[in-house]
């Protein structure tokens, strides 16, 4: 259990650390070091679960089992490579005069606020303290988005803050009508504890959990970036720095999407008509589509990625929505694949943006002439986002065509269709991106691709061969949300 | 059963629940920004009223502390920076013309009968008297939603954002008697940063676009301009 202490608490020094002294020089190298420690405490964590199983901190505040603790994992180790990334990347912004001192203090403040409440949605036992510290997280991404200040950044942020605060307050109404279940039942102060509502689920009242998941899936969903509540998501991308887009695209909608299934995992349990799983399947499906089609017209490269965010949060809420054990054990790994991809390929945007000095797909070119490692990384990154093997993602999506074609086989063309659009959107703006001659005078920048190399070898690893104590760690997990295992 | 034979407490609930709707009602309709504020802050003083009330007849000490956050947040705080903001903007003289209000007004009637329909099938378990609570703070989260649609001031936002949680707070202390003890500080907790970082926008708007019209804010969409 010190272990989970130690995860929210070295976070919050980083806050008021930074919140002092982030404008020194090497504080992007301390940045890396403290989500190093992070990311060694939540391995420790990871090992006590393995070895004991399910943890209850002694005042049920918190609760540790194989479904959140690999997420926990996943967010420090993406927070870690990010920062490793962030560290050179900042330093160059800030010689270009994009920043000044105050507002990097305020970037290292809230990176390590945004992983403080990150950690607190995974780790708590509690749905109301998940609601506090999930809007939390967008209070502190909030001013990072306007980080640099332009009036379109500012858009981006005010956009951002207005439609997930109004989109988590439906979550909180849902929470509310789940605690309204809960006290008919149990006593005040501990009826919102998640461990005491999945004891006494099959008590609980099926209508009243009906329509509170209604809600908490729209509030949550905001934040997932299921359409059409999507529209803050590209904006936020594009506009703030780059590796904010990262973290966000990596954990928040994961984090998010987590949210959504511990709630569900509690509706199912006491109503026994699948409607949280049609609902699931309904907004996955179509933001999966939507998604798709839209990146066709994209000319902004992070708003791009962005886009094929949504499109395979969509894939992952569609695949927890089916159910059963196939299909949750595909998102799972779609969850760990897709976070590790995705924020590879927002380190190598960033870069070839920087080389190119926009981010507007028109004028980036000659890539892989210019910086052969920018250019190799992105057009790996979007090989393995795309589906293809022997990426992790294809292992994921294969899952996913399987478990629909045993379920709902008249579905299977729909994904199968979706697929194939995102890939040709995908492809249509990368190609001329990375191959193709150099434009005059564009240099190389300082770059760090170690955070790509390391994640897209690990997506490749898992497409390959899942090594054994993970996969027993997803069907653990997979026996916990779906009630069997895999395999 | 009949309202006669309910007790003060639950007579006392359902005329405040008609009160907070009330408010939220008027705020729709009202297109200068500081009756808008004013309006708001009597919704707060009606929140803290009805929770300090819930305190004392359910013998419930926590419920005060809430209230006393409710009193300094949503009646002092929020409506005291707003109102600051509008005088500095030299706002308070515009009278900003609804478009289509009938409309708007009409719409708020009917997202009232919606919630009333989303929410009538926990009828069954419980008393009139709560679905008729639980109807009003969605009305009020809904009403607050409709108000954000359609005023175009970055202060009408805030104030419907504000209301938004005066609504879900009303569910909370009517419904359940409160949320636990550390929910309730940490949504109060979220309510203030969010406060905060509203002043901070105001701050930021102003200098990149100098207005607080939310129609300006236009450029990134994906239509092809």
């Amino acid at each position: 259990m010190i272990a989970a202490y130690l995860v929210l608490l070295i976070p919050f020094i980083g806050i008021v650390f930074f919140a002092i002294a982030g404008h020194k020089t090497d504080m992007g190298k301390f940045n890396i070091w403290l989500n190093a420690v992070c990311l060694l405490a939540t391995v420790w964590l990871a090992v006590n679960v393995l070895n004991i199983g399910t943890i209850l901190s002694p005042n049920k505040a918190f609760l540790i089992d194989p479904f959140n603790v690999y997420l926990i994992v996943l967010t420090a180790f993406v927070g870690f490579t990010t920062s490793i990334f962030s560290s050179p990347y900042m330093a160059h912004e800030k010689e270009l005069g994009k920043l000044t001192d105050n507002r990097l203090k305020l970037y290292y403040s809230m990176y390590q606020g945004f992983m403080l409440a990150m950690y607190l949605v995974l780790t708590t036992n509690n749905m109301g303290i998940m609601w506090v510290a999930m809007e939390g997280a967008t209070l502190a991404t909030v001013l990072l988005v306007s980080l640099y200040r332009t009036p379109e950044s500012i858009e981006a942020a005010w956009k951002y803050f207005i439609l997930c605060g109004v989109g988590i307050a439906q979550a909180l109404f849902g929470t509310i009508l789940l605690y309204y279940a809960a006290v008919q039942i149990g006593d005040g102060e501990n009826a919102l504890l998640w461990s005491v509502l999945y004891e006494n689920a099959a008590h609980l009242n099926p209508e009243i959990l009906q329509i509170a998941f209604v809600f908490l899936l729209i509030g949550y969903g905001t934040k997932i970036g299921l359409v059409p509540l999507h529209n803050w998501l590209p904006d936020a991308h594009s506009e703030g720095p780059t590796p904010m887009s990262a973290v966000l695209s990596g954990l928040l909608l994961n984090d998010a999407l987590y949210a959504v299934v511990r709630n569900k995992m509690l509706v199912d349990g006491a109503s026994h008509n699948n409607m949280a799983g049609y609902l699931m399947m309904g907004f996955g499906l179509l933001s999966f589509l939507v998604g798709a089609l839209f990146l066709h017209r994209q000319k902004d490269i992070k708003r791009l990625f962005s886009y094929s965010s949504i499109e395979h949060m969509g894939m992952m809420t569609f695949a927890f929505g089916i159910g059963g054990p196939m299909a949750t054990f595909a998102a799972l790994l779609h969850m760990t694949v897709h976070s590790l991809t995705k924020s590879a390929i927002f380190v190598t945007v960033g870069h070839a943006s920087q080389v190119a000095g926009s981010q507007s797909m028109g004028k980036i070119r000659g890539l892989i002439k210019t910086q052969p490692k920018v250019g190799w990384g992105l057009l790996i990154g979007t090989i393995a986002i795309a589906g293809f093997p022997p990426f992790g993602v294809f292992t994921s999506e294969f899952l996913v065509l399987l478990a629909t074609m045993h379920g709902y086989p008249w579905l299977a063309p729909l994904l199968l269709l979706g697929i194939g659009i995102a890939f040709a959107g995908l492809f249509r703006h990368i190609q001329p991106m990375v191959y193709g001659d150099k434009p005059e005078g564009q240099l190389p920048v300082k770059a760090n691709l170690w955070p790509v190399i390391i994640h897209l070898g690990l997506v490749l690893w898992l497409g390959l061969a899942i090594p054994s104590f993970l996969a027993h760690w997803f069907s653990q997990a997979t026996l916990l949300i779906s009630g069997s295992t895999p395999l | 059963m009949n309202i006669e034979q309910t007790d003060f407490y639950t007579q006392a609930i359902l005329s405040m629940a008609a009160l907070v709707g009330l408010t939220s009602f008027l705020m729709l309709g009202q297109g200068r920004l500081l009756r808008l504020i004013f309006v708001f802050a009597l919704q707060g003083l009606l929140l803290t009223l009805t929770t300090a009330l819930a305190a004392y007849s359910l013998d419930n000490p926590h419920l005060y502390i809430s209230a006393a956050l409710t009193l300094v947040l949503k009646v002092l705080f929020v409506p005291w920076m707003l109102r600051r903001e509008v005088l500095l903007m030299n706002m308070h003289r515009d009278v900003q013309a609804l478009a289509n209000k009938t409309t708007v007004m009409l719409g708020g009637a009917s997202l009232m009968v919606f919630s009333y329909y989303v929410l009538h099938p926990i009828v069954q378990t419980t008393s009139p008297v709560m679905l008729n609570a639980l109807a009003v703070s969605l009305s009020v989260v809904l009403l607050g939603m409709l108000l954000m649609i359609s005023h175009r001031q970055a202060v009408a936002h805030v104030v419907g954002f504000m209301s938004i949680e005066n609504g879900l707070f009303f569910a909370a202390i009517v419904a359940t008697k409160g949320m636990p003890m550390v929910v309730e500080l940490g949504v109060a907790f979220d309510v203030l940063v969010a406060a905060v970082l509203f002043g901070i926008f105001f701050l930021h708007i102003r200098t990149s676009i100098d207005s607080l019209d939310v129609d300006l804010l236009n450029r990134l969409n994906e239509v092809d301009k």
